[in-house]
């Protein structure tokens, strides 16, 4: 397959994890554990472990699962106020596929549906737009959720709606940002990273610029990546290499897709519909200021808060939930008191066992306990 | 009907959740425990504890196969197949993997109020040719018509027998360490193929339903290999779901190589851009059987010569450890688990 299998060529990959393991000789390595290299994109976790990456890189090397997983950082309130809005009469619910199976307090939108609830699966945001004009005497609510990647095609979406006059559509803004989570992650004295592998499709919106403060503020490098295995491989490659030369700096490996100044047009779209909003709470992390965006007064028809007077519920993690640490590189998703217990895919407590891209489920999934470990 | 013993037996609250989900009907994790912990802990024979594709009922000389599914699927007109056609293939594919040499099916109807008669007419066409094909016939049937709004167009029920060879012995539990796996076909061409036909991805693309009868290669199999030990047609679940349920009957680790996975480019496609993995999607004609390492070039030359048999292919092994689990040989050299599926799969955000 054409723009696939290029990227995943086995004897490409060797010579990669060889040349990976002699630049690795001239990294310094920290005495009381391995070098902690953090891949922000739940993409590029769930590649990892599709691949096996994490067991063909030597044993010195650990990847970090970052918080680019926005189904993961979903917090329990949010998809509690879209089984409100969802089981109330005449609403159609819609939002992507892996968000339908998140847990609230009171179970998920799959079980909303279970309960009579009209929730549908759609690949884009203009299907429920669509859905909308052919249900005219209903209220079609799409749950826009996802980093800077999903905002252009949602903000899009509003601007179409608003182009074809379609009152009966609305939208839970629950898009967040990835820049201030990452500072918050950077600003914490207990995070333990020593590198980052960037994330991709994020990037193609946003360009490279918002993420200098990383070297220069922090010391660390910072390549943005593609997520074929080659990508990945290529990746920490240029962030040991960085290592190596005592060098931090942010650099583009995925330059066939991510311009350096991003998307001008997709951002445009976003400033258009979306402000910043004030503080948001994520899953795991707890509540990042200005890491996410809500609607512009000029689009507050659209915006289903406001339509359904929702106040947002407040449902804190399980307490017995250690994903904070896990994804500052403080524990390994096995050291975590409930996992595999307690938290497993089927019943998942915490934020990183829900989609298949958390670090929790893609150890449970892919890593068998009897070959790793 | 016998008391099942109390190891089969689970216990109740095994079912999550106060109502009945999606995913219990997906062919994963979800729906085994919903029929463990509802059905069997109620009906308990020997024979449904096993829970293999038919019953194996003993009678005089021969034993019997008996088995019944029931179809719902939306469209109902794929390319490829209809409702009518996966119903006889689907019942009779179930005898097959058996050992069976299907004899006779019944076909039972719960069709909506509404629903177009020559729509009907090319449903009952259809499962006539499917039916002649696979050298059985519909000797009994039911029709139920209800309410515009009680059911999706139309459900249909199919119960099938045939005839085993007294002297075959077909289980997952046969398995051990050594033997080969291997698939009769590509893979996934089924839920591919419904998935762009339901017209929400705006895709096309040439892919049809692999839906077809599985009688002559399973038959050529049981006949021919002495070292079959188990067949499962790999619909619901997929690859996925049946090479985890050998693993676990048998004890045994099933270790599958990504490379010698047999796919079409569309199905890779579909499955790439949706963030799904083709092992975990449902086929119609497609069969998954373990041989002894000692016959299992004999039985890849005895498929390939059958018609449908052009891609039959051992994609891997069974070893001892780590028991009851599926991993696969990563295409780079890296190792994964293939776990159980649990509900269908939902393509990912980004």
């Amino acid at each position: 397959m054409k723009y696939a299998d290029e990227f995943r060529d086995p004897e490409k990959a060797r010579a990669l994890i060889d040349a990976i393991g002699l630049t690795l000789k001239r990294v310094t390595i920290p005495d009381d554990r391995p070098l902690h290299i953090m891949e922000v994109c739940g993409g590029h976790t769930h590649s990892i472990f599709r691949y096996g990456l994490q067991r063909m890189v030597p044993d010195t090397i650990e990847f970090v699962h970052g918080p680019g997983c926005p189904v993961c950082v979903l917090p329990m309130g949010r998809v509690d106020d879209c089984v409100t809005i969802a089981e109330t009469d005449g609403v159609i619910f819609t939002t992507f596929g892996d968000a339908m199976r998140v847990p609230g307090s009171k179970g998920s939108l799959l079980q909303a549906r279970a309960g009579g609830a009209d929730v549908r699966m759609v690949y884009s945001p203009l299907d429920a737009l669509t859905l909308a004009e052919k249900n005219p005497d209903s209220e079609v609510v799409f749950f826009a959720l996802g980093f800077e990647t999903t905002m252009p095609s949602t903000a899009l979406t509003v601007l179409e709606a608003k182009r074809r006059g379609v009152s009966n559509f609305s939208m839970i803004c629950q898009h967040i940002t990835i820049i201030p989570t990452l500072k918050a992650l950077l600003d914490d004295p207990q995070a333990q990273i020593d590198g980052f592998i960037g994330p991709g499709h994020v990037s193609m919106v946003i360009g490279n610029r918002g993420y200098d403060f990383i070297p220069t503020e922090h010391n660390k490098p910072f390549v943005v990546a593609g997520f074929e295995p080659l990508d990945l491989l290529q990746s920490l490659l240029m962030v040991l290499t960085q290592l190596a030369e005592g060098r931090a700096t942010v650099e583009n490996q995925y330059a066939r897709i991510v311009p350096e100044d991003g998307n001008a047009e997709a951002m445009r779209a976003i400033a258009e519909v979306y402000e910043e909003r004030e503080h948001c709470d994520w899953r795991g992390l707890g509540n990042i200021e200005a890491s996410g965006v809500r609607f512009r007064k000029e689009y507050h028809r659209y915006d289903a808060e406001l339509k359904f007077g929702l106040v947002q519920a407040q449902v804190p993690d399980p307490a017995i939930c250690q994903c904070g640490d896990v994804v500052r590189g403080i524990i390994k998703p096995t050291q975590c008191a409930a996992y595999g217990r307690q938290c497993t895919p089927q019943t998942p407590l915490g934020a990183l066992m829900v989609s298949s891209e958390g670090a929790c489920a893609a150890y449970h999934q892919f890593d068998a306990a009897g070959i790793d470990h | 009907m016998s008391r099942i013993p109390e190891s089969h037996r689970s216990q109740t609250g095994k079912v999550r959740g106060s109502a009945v989900t999606l995913a219990h009907g997906a062919g994963g994790r979800s729906m085994q425990d919903l029929i463990d912990d509802v059905f069997l802990s109620e009906f308990g024979s020997n024979n449904l504890s096993d829970l293999n594709d038919s019953a194996r009922l003993e009678a005089g000389a021969h034993a019997l196969a008996f088995t019944t599914d029931s179809f719902v699927i939306d469209p109902i007109f794929f390319p490829g197949g209809d409702i009518g056609k996966l119903a006889v293939y689907g019942t009779v594919n179930d005898l097959a993997v058996s050992g069976a040499q299907p004899i006779a099916l019944s076909f039972s109807i719960i069709v909506e109020e509404g629903f177009a008669i020559s729509e009907l007419r090319q449903i009952a066409r259809s499962a006539r040719a499917a039916a002649d094909d696979a050298g059985v016939s519909i000797v009994t049937g039911d029709t139920k018509v209800v309410n515009r709004g009680c059911a999706d167009g139309i459900f249909i029920n199919t119960a099938g027998i045939g005839q085993i060879a007294a002297e075959l012995n077909l289980s997952p539990k046969n398995i051990m360490a050594g033997d080969r796996v291997l698939v009769s076909n590509s893979i996934g061409e089924h839920g591919a193929a419904i998935m762009v036909a339901r017209g929400d991805l705006g895709l096309e693309t040439e892919l049809i339903s692999d839906c077809r009868s599985l009688v002559s290669m399973c038959t050529a199999l049981a006949q021919g290999i002495p070292g079959l030990r188990a067949m499962r047609d790999a619909t619901r679940g997929g690859v996925a779901a049946v090479l985890n349920e050998f693993a676990d009957a048998s004890g045994t680790s099933v270790f599958i190589d990504e490379a010698s996975l047999p796919l079409k480019p569309e199905v890779r496609g579909v499955s790439e851009i949706l963030g799904l993995d083709p092992l975990y999607l449902a086929n119609e004609g497609l069969f998954v059987a373990v041989v002894s390492e000692a016959d299992a070039d004999a039985a890849v030359a005895l498929l390939r010569d059958l018609p449908g048999g052009e891609n039959v292919t051992l994609i891997g092994e069974v070893r001892t450890d780590p028991a009851g689990v599926l991993i696969m040989n990563a295409l780079l050299g890296g190792q994964r688990l293939v776990d159980m599926p649990d509900g269908d799969q939902l393509p990912r955000i980004c």
